[in-house]
């Protein structure tokens, strides 16, 4: 990021030129792991945002005086406690979801996406632009999560955020679930799918090739 | 919040510590090592902050997960409906039983019974020795809650709190037994830290149900319940005592076998459901 974007920029493009997950592909494992049900994919996008936009304005804010060569180490103690915090606060007032969410709360610390921009955005830019691409990064992020979660819980069990669409089979419905979307992989295709109609509709998003790969040898060369 | 990218105007007569601090360069170990003191008491204000303020939320969450479970186990009993009809909550009598001795503590309150307060203490906890600690629990107290339910003066089910190592988290839980403590009613753990999708299947309800009618105690009375590596096979003798295992949570159904045997064996519940047994004849 050489030049200094706008704040309107800083939040509009993670949102979808710049999405962590269809562009960047990064924070894919909670993505999979969390989108059963829209209300697990609602809380992780709420805490994820709240991590990604307290991590990006602490660190923007203590930026000139990190040092280079502990720099790392101090981002994850500030991710490190604000996830605590979130995790806490979860237990106490959202016990059922935290239970549900279980390893995954813990597990933003790992999250790229919140290291990512504090590296590539936070360190270089003021606190009020850190905010906005810490709330355009995490609401980037929830949409898709939010919309992955919606299909999948709408697919698999017939129903969105618990109330019910499709009446099932085993209810006394005509719904036969897709037990497919009840499991991690169906994320994993959703999430292609997303990625292709998204590319498909903006083509600079395609990435061109790093490496051009040649035509196999002739057979006489190689023997 | 202001740019801090244009440094904040230090005061000629502002404290000369921060001037000393915010001109002393990055590079120096000095700084290195104030800023991260720095961020370190920050963070752990706002970690150990949220912790004790959120605590009495979290243990009432807790408390109810606790009665939640215990309803759970006693609606999942098919048995529950032939013998006694629908049970309610509130019919079950919460006791504090002397473990070593079995008997009914009647002095204590088991309203406000705090097992992991009596754990920190030396007089009210034992610790397990290495070879006995299936659960590997390391030490316990001496004192435990249990919930009967009693009709016509004879115990009809018990449930009682168990817990131990699962794979790498700690199960809390509870088993609830018929009044002779022969058969199993039910089992579910409300608190752990398994994986998702393995060990966390603990939690599944089809799993749960398979305990229901297990039978508890092997012909030479040592306890016979556990969970079976892979399937079990209906009608063999394994199936009396065992359900089928969780694929790839070995350990974890380990565990569970471990806790089980612990709990209801002689250094756990055992004198216990003896006493209990002979009262329900």
């Amino acid at each position: 990021m050489s030049t200094v974007p706008s704040m309107r920029q800083a939040f509009i493009d993670p949102l979808i030129n710049e999405n962590p997950i269809t562009l960047q592909i990064l924070g894919l494992c909670s993505a999979l792991a969390v989108t059963k049900t829209v209300a697990t994919a609602l809380i992780m996008s709420a805490a994820v945002t709240f991590v990604i936009t307290m991590s990006n304005a602490t660190v923007s804010l203590i930026r000139h005086h990190m040092p280079r060569h502990v720099r790392l180490i101090l981002q994850i103690t500030i991710i490190a406690s604000l996830v605590i915090v979130v995790d806490q606060v979860l237990k106490a007032y959202a016990y059922g979801l935290s239970k549900e969410l279980s390893v995954f709360v813990g597990l933003i610390v790992t999250n790229c996406i919140i290291m990512g921009r504090a590296e590539a955005f936070a360190l270089k830019n003021n606190v009020r632009l850190s905010i906005m691409d810490g709330l355009g990064n995490g609401l980037g992020y929830s949409w898709i999560l939010i919309l992955v979660g919606s299909v999948r819980e709408l697919f698999g069990s017939g129903s969105l955020l618990g109330f019910e669409i499709f009446r099932t089979i085993s209810a006394g419905g005509w719904y036969q679930p897709a037990a497919l979307m009840l499991l991690p992989p169906s994320a994993f295709f959703l999430i292609g799918f997303l990625i292709w109609a998204l590319r498909s509709w903006r083509v600079e998003q395609i990435e061109h090739d790093e490496f051009e790969i040649l035509p196999s040898a002739e057979p006489e060369e190689t023997r | 919040m202001s740019d801090s990218s244009q440094h904040p105007a230090v005061g000629a007569r502002s404290f000369s510590l921060v001037r000393w601090l915010q001109e002393l360069p990055n590079e120096s170990p000095a700084k290195a090592v104030i800023v991260t003191l720095l961020v370190c008491v920050v963070a752990s204000v706002f970690v150990a902050g949220s912790a004790v303020l959120l605590r009495p939320k979290q243990i009432a969450n807790r408390q109810l997960a606790q009665e939640r479970q215990i309803v759970e186990i006693l609606q999942g009993a098919p048995a529950a409906h032939d013998t006694v009809g629908q049970i309610d909550v509130r019919d079950l009598e919460a006791r504090v039983v002397e473990l070593a001795t079995g008997n009914y503590a009647e002095a204590m309150d088991a309203a406000r019974f705090d097992e992991r307060r009596m754990i920190r203490s030396p007089t009210q906890s034992v610790t397990i020795a290495a070879d006995q600690d299936l659960a590997q629990i390391k030490s316990r107290a001496k004192y435990a809650v249990v919930h009967v339910l009693m009709r016509g003066g004879k115990p009809q089910f018990v449930v009682l709190p168990i817990r131990g190592l699962g794979f790498g988290s700690m199960l809390y839980g509870y088993i609830g037994l018929s009044g002779d403590t022969e058969t199993v009613v039910g089992l579910g753990f409300y608190e752990h830290g398994e994986t998702p999708g393995l060990g966390a299947l603990i939690d599944d309800p089809a799993w749960r149900r398979m305990w229901s009618g297990k039978k508890v105690w092997q012909p030479g009375g040592e306890v016979g319940l556990g969970v079976a590596r892979g399937p079990v096979v209906p009608g063999t003798a394994e199936s009396r005592h065992y359900v089928d295992g969780i694929t790839g949570a070995t350990w974890t159904g380990q565990g569970v076998t471990n806790l089980l045997r612990y709990w209801l064996g002689e250094h756990g519940f055992g004198p216990y459901l003896k006493k209990l047994r002979r009262s329900s004849r």
